[in-house]
């Protein structure tokens, strides 16, 4: 599994130096990414932390664990 | 695949670009988040389905997208209406600088046809390639890419050709559309 920050190096800026003007272009992908990238840096709002952590699956079996060490995985609302 | 905690854990590491993306789609932060939310519960809810080794990212991306696509189908209308309000709340307020050039981009990227903009977003934006962008939109590879350079060229007319008068842009502007030639 490949998380998106590997994805992202490998796809970074493409340009086409034939078709629109590169600098307009360049322009567009760094507000582009900018605007993208500010709501990554926000992080993980604690509602979707608390939410994948503390979400059973339906008809699973009980969490595991390998030795990962304690959570609250059991925490009920 | 079992829930471990690791999948957890990867589960969590794309919320922030699944957040980005769903805000790039929506334009709206709070109807982003209950995008996302309902993503996560979906992914876990069908976490069976999800082949160990595949691409998560592409697979939670995938879920967002579609869950957007039949929530925009009942929206639409009252999409249209925000954004013309929103519209008018711009031009009451003019003379806003660097805040005033970024929503003007987020204004230009919510004209764009929903299909241009989702796979700008994604090959821009996220960073997946063009065979990851076209299996989370379900179309061709060529579908995307050309989908991709309609929406630059489209962005490219709305901010720096159609809108440069009526927005005054500053001397860099004019010289990259003239051609700099001083």
């Amino acid at each position: 599994m490949k998380d998106v920050k590997s994805q992202a190096s490998k796809n970074a800026a493409p340009r086409k130096p034939g078709g629109l003007n590169s600098e307009i272009q360049s322009r567009i992908g760094h507000q582009l990414r900018a605007m993208y990238d500010d709501v990554v840096r926000q992080g993980v709002p604690d509602r979707f932390a608390e939410l994948v952590r503390k979400l059973d699956v339906p008809g699973g079996q009980p969490q595991v664990e390998d030795g990962g060490g304690s959570n609250d995985q059991n925490g009920r609302d | 695949m079992p829930l471990t905690d690791s999948l957890r854990d990867e589960i969590l590491g794309s919320v922030p670009s699944l957040r980005a993306f769903a805000i790039s789609l929506s334009g709206n932060s709070d109807r982003a988040d209950d995008l996302v939310q309902e993503t996560l519960l979906r992914a876990l809810a069908n976490i069976d389905s999800f082949q160990p080794g595949s691409n998560l990212p592409a697979w939670l991306f995938t879920i967002l997208r579609n869950l957007f696509r039949s929530d925009y189908r009942k929206r639409r209308r009252e999409v249209e209406d925000a954004e013309g309000n929103y519209a008018k709340t711009l031009k009451t307020h003019p003379s806003q600088g660097a805040h005033l050039e970024f929503e003007e981009f987020r204004t230009a990227l919510e004209k764009l046809p929903q299909d241009q903009r989702e796979a700008l977003i994604l090959v821009g934006a996220s960073g997946f390639s063009y065979e990851d962008a076209a299996a989370i939109c379900g179309c061709a590879v060529g579908t995307i890419k050309s989908r991709v350079n309609r929406a630059r060229s489209k962005l490219a007319a709305l901010l720096y050709v159609e809108g440069a008068e009526d927005f005054g842009p500053d001397e860099t502007v004019r010289a990259v559309i003239g051609g700099s030639g001083g």
